[in-house]
């Protein structure tokens, strides 16, 4: 007998939270908003936590019920909740690092205004996000999707008074509306070929169809349209361009939203969808070569960045390449794998980061910084881990996820290795920009003496503190003055849970106890051919090529190791160095650091002509000349006709008799002709 | 013997001058008069017909029409003396306040 | 044939009065003209025994109606009337329609009626029987008349009555 776990409350908790907080939140003081959203966003941790306690002794899929929704005919869409391993994984990577950011928050946003409400939008994210991980079918999961789109854009454009924010939150949600179209026009043909949304009527019923190895089938269109909306939620080629813009947020924003949880909504959809990208070999080939790609663009826009947190955006794009790679050689469980650790050392980069903001003042262009490392301890040690994390240099967590990811890609039937070598590749240049933004970060001379009062005014794009009536932000000189100050111990304490997670996180790869783990989600329902059945979740494939995997695994490594030492000579050693290296590659240089234009090329092809067309064509010649014209010429038509009439009435007495007279008279004819005939 | 086209024809004769004069009359109490000629000759048509028809109801609708129109005589001179205070005049052309 | 005379002869003296009517210029003349015609038609409904009506046009139309139009006439003191310019939809449209309609009345009503004859004073037209008609097959109406002259006594008092302002500082002087 299946136990009511009443699963509904976990994503219910902090929509309690975010309604208590956005009523009411302008009344209360800062600590009753702090110990609201914390208290419901813990709340939710516990019961997810108390849930995967429960899990063992649960059947799977475990579906729960809240509420009928829709009923139209024989199609069925239910407030109800499916909850399997991989939905498990997902809850608790969202509560864990949700709850901890909250944490973080409290002590980030201490002094900004607006308080209440950025717990409210951050606690509505959470409940967004839960309902996406938790729905049972595709149009809740749709829900979930655009609400975390909605608070995603709210965060973002959190200070809205700025200019650049603003734009930044509305291009995010206009870029991942394209993506949504894509998940739309798919949800539509799922319902027409299959009558269902329902992941546990809709899956059993794909299950039997054979895989479309020739041409664009049905399934293949559903999985490329979703791939597409999976595109803009997590910001891979060609929708990539809002998550750079989106750092215009606050740190904790960008740790929560951009890197440990929306952003990898496409790549738990593509998991989760499993069942028809299995039977459509098209589509997975499209998600692997646009992970791959993506991956490697990303990362070399990276090493150019001069913002701390742009490049860790450019980072998480990259770093979600990887997760799409993944998924699209069939390895779903790496890339959730991947998914996971990677919210626990992007995450944590995020939120260091902005510890390391917030000890020099509002200050984000790392070639300001500098010499930290003796300052800010704590925050140095934990950026480290997470930095070594990413780096994927065992055995912190990064390595075990990413390797596996390279192995997949290598060995797995989908995959070839060309996506190897290209994900080598791009984890040496991952290694590099990262170190090379570790080096710059702590070590070295502090450049930003004299810097200090005009950077408030330069770099007011780059998202300082708005408010920020700190005394110390027109003091010149932190020198030995004691100004740059560690963050307190509210934000301290995340980066640590963080930065142990960055540690052992990767250890559950160890004998595949992760991918056995999720085995029986990807298990059901993958086509049953002899390779498929091999290469996902059995043992067999790693001890036989053990000698190969070996060697690849080797490979990465050295590669991590190449990237840090050359991060090392550039930045460390001799920092004269990579001014002489961006002369002499002058028009390369310029195209990395100004992103490859594509923002420009964008709006170009885009946003221009559709701006042009929608004022010339839709503004002036319809609404002007042909709506507005013809309520107007209405209105003068009878304004002409009134004026015409009036003259009827003149207050001359006779004259209404005459007309009296008249009509009287041309009443008795018709009647006497009607009586006559 | 009278036919009764006779009294017919009067009584078209009657109301026609009244409508005339309702329409070529410029001052307000002779436009009244007219008014009264009409239902007058109104009267005349009832009380043929109720003849011709041996029905009595003709006279009664008679008696009606001249209550009415002894209410409608009584009304319209008080309106014509309230309108005579404000303006001073009794002739309808100037009583024209109520054009556009 | 004594009908036929008497009809024509008074039916003559209405007509007169009307086109009188018409052509005077001072309306007391016109309302003079006015109680000539009454007069006249009195003497018609006679003539078709309608002796209750006849009484009541003397006593009521020409006694107290037109003696009110007089009353008012003599109050307002109007004199002759003006030659103002008049409207030209009346002249145009008001005079030809009004002349074809009632010649069309005129014509449909001889059509229908025919040439029949109606007999002098054959009605048992006694006020008795109207009576009886009166307050019982036409009970409403009657009601409903007492009610409109009732208010027309109202409405006349009010309109006619002197302004308020020029009541109350009459009162203060």
């Amino acid at each position: 007998m299946t136990p009511n776990l009443h699963v509904w409350l976990i994503p219910l908790l902090p929509l309690i939270g975010a309604a208590l907080n956005g009523l009411l939140g302008k009344r209360f003081t800062r600590q009753t908003v702090a110990a609201v959203a914390l208290f419901f966003s813990g709340a939710a941790f516990a019961m997810a936590s108390w849930v995967a306690v429960q899990f063992p002794s649960l059947t799977t899929p475990y579906e729960e019920t809240l509420a009928q929704w829709i009923r139209a005919g024989s199609f069925r869409a239910d407030f109800a909740f499916y909850l399997d391993q991989l939905s498990l994984v997902m809850l608790l990577v969202v509560t864990g690092v949700g709850f901890l950011i909250h944490i973080y928050s409290v002590g980030y946003m201490a002094e900004e205004g607006g308080f209440y409400r950025f717990f409210s939008y951050l606690n509505l994210f959470m409940f967004f996000m839960l309902t996406l991980v938790l729905a049972n079918n595709y149009l809740l999961m749709f829900i979930g999707w655009e609400g975390v789109g909605l608070a995603s854009y709210l965060l973002i454009g959190f200070w809205f008074t700025r200019d650049s924010a603003a734009s930044a939150g509305k291009k995010a949600f206009i870029v991942n509306r394209v993506g949504d179209f894509g998940f739309l026009i798919a949800l539509f043909l799922l319902i027409k070929h299959f009558g269902s949304l329902n992941f546990a009527q809709l899956f059993p019923t794909i299950s039997p169809m054979s895989p479309e190895t020739q041409g664009v089938g049905l399934l293949t269109s559903i999985a490329l349209l979703l791939t597409l909306g999976a595109c803009g939620k997590s910001a891979q080629i060609p929708l990539y361009v809002w998550l750079p813009d989106a750092m215009e947020g606050p740190t904790p924003v960008s740790a929560l939203i951009h890197a440990a949880t929306m952003v990898t909504a496409g790549v738990y959809m593509i998991a989760r969808s499993h069942v028809i990208f299995d039977r459509a070999p098209g589509a997975l080939t499209a998600v692997a070569i646009i992970g791959t790609l993506t991956a490697l663009f990303a990362a070399t826009i990276g090493i150019a960045q001069t913002d701390i947190k742009k490049v860790l955006a450019y980072s998480t794009i990259s770093q979600l390449g990887y997760m799409f790679l993944g998924c699209g050689v069939a390895a779903y469980s790496a890339g959730i794998f991947h998914l996971m650790t990677h919210a626990f050392f992007k995450g944590l980069l995020f939120l260091a980061a902005g510890s390391v903001i917030h000890a020099v003042g509002g200050e984000q262009d790392m070639r300001k910084m500098g010499g930290l490392r003796t300052k800010i301890p704590w925050t140095f040690w934990t950026m480290t881990a997470a930095t070594v994390a990413i780096a994927g240099i065992p055995p912190f967590a990064g390595f075990f996820s990413k390797d596996e990811i390279l192995w997949q890609a290598y060995s797995s039937p989908q995959g070839s290795w060309i996506y190897w070598l290209i994900g080598v590749i791009t984890a040496f240049i991952t290694s590099f920009y990262m170190f090379r933004l570790w080096f710059l970060t702590f070590f070295g001379e502090y450049r930003g003496a004299v810097a200090d009062e005009h950077s408030q005014a330069e770099h007011a794009g780059h998202g300082t503190h708005m408010g920020h009536n700190d005394p110390r932000a027109g003091t010149p000189a932190p020198h030995g003055h004691g100004v740059i100050h560690e963050s307190p111990k509210v934000m301290l304490v995340p980066l640590v849970i963080l930065a142990v997670l960055s540690v052992i996180g990767g250890w559950v790869g160890y004998h595949n106890i992760f991918e056995n783990f999720l085995a029986p989600v990807f298990r059901s329902g993958v086509a049953l051919s002899a390779e498929a059945a091999q290469a996902v979740g059995s043992t067999q494939p790693r001890t036989e090529a053990g000698s190969t995997e070996s060697l690849l695994m080797g490979i990465s490594i050295a590669a991590a190791l190449a990237g840090f030492l050359l991060a090392w000579l550039l930045y460390h050693r001799r920092p004269e160095l990579p001014k002489r290296i961006a002369l002499a590659l002058n028009g390369l240089y310029e195209a990395v650091l100004n992103k490859y234009y594509v923002d420009e090329l964008y709006a170009t092809l885009f946003v221009k002509p559709l701006i042009n067309g929608s004022s010339r064509l839709l503004w002036q010649g319809i609404d002007q000349h042909v709506i507005d014209a013809t309520v107007d010429n209405g209105a003068e038509g009878a304004r002409h006709i009134s004026d015409t009439v009036r003259h009827m009435q003149s207050g001359n007495i006779r004259s209404y008799a005459g007309w009296v007279a008249a009509g009287a008279a041309a009443i008795i004819v018709y009647m006497v002709w009607i009586g006559v005939r | 013997m009278v036919p009764l086209s006779y009294y017919l024809v009067l009584s078209a004769i009657l109301f026609t001058c009244g409508v005339t004069g309702f329409l070529i009359k410029r001052n307000i109490i002779s436009i009244f008069l007219s008014i009264e000629l009409m239902l007058n000759g109104v009267n005349l048509s009832f009380v043929a017909f109720a003849a011709q028809w041996k029905a009595l109801s003709g006279q009664v609708f008679v008696f009606f029409v001249m209550v009415v129109a002894a209410a409608e005589a009584a009304v319209g001179l008080a309106i014509i003396i309230a309108v005579f205070r404000t303006r001073e005049t009794l002739n309808v052309d100037r009583v024209n306040l109520l054009k556009l | 044939m004594i009908h036929l005379i008497l009809f024509s002869v008074f039916g003559i003296v209405c007509v007169a009065g009307a086109v009188n009517l018409l052509v005077q210029r001072h309306p007391i003349n016109s309302a003079l003209s006015l109680v000539v015609v009454m007069g006249s038609l009195a003497a018609e409904y006679m003539l078709l025994g309608a002796e209750f009506v006849a009484a009541i046009q003397v006593i009521v139309y020409a006694g107290a109606v037109m003696v009110l139009f007089i009353f008012v006439i003599m109050l307002l003191n109007a004199g002759e009337e003006e030659q103002t310019r008049g409207s030209r939809v009346a002249q145009l449209f008001g005079i030809p329609g009004m002349l074809i309609g009632s010649a069309l009345v005129a014509w449909v009503l001889v059509e229908r009626s025919g040439t029949q004859a109606v007999p002098a004073g054959a009605l048992p037209g006694p006020p008795k029987t109207i009576g009886w008609l009166l307050f019982h097959d036409y009970l409403l109406p009657f009601e409903i008349t007492s009610v409109l002259v009732l208010i027309a006594i109202m409405g006349a008092v009010v309109l006619a009555s002197p302004p308020r302002a020029v009541q109350q500082s009459k009162k203060e002087s």
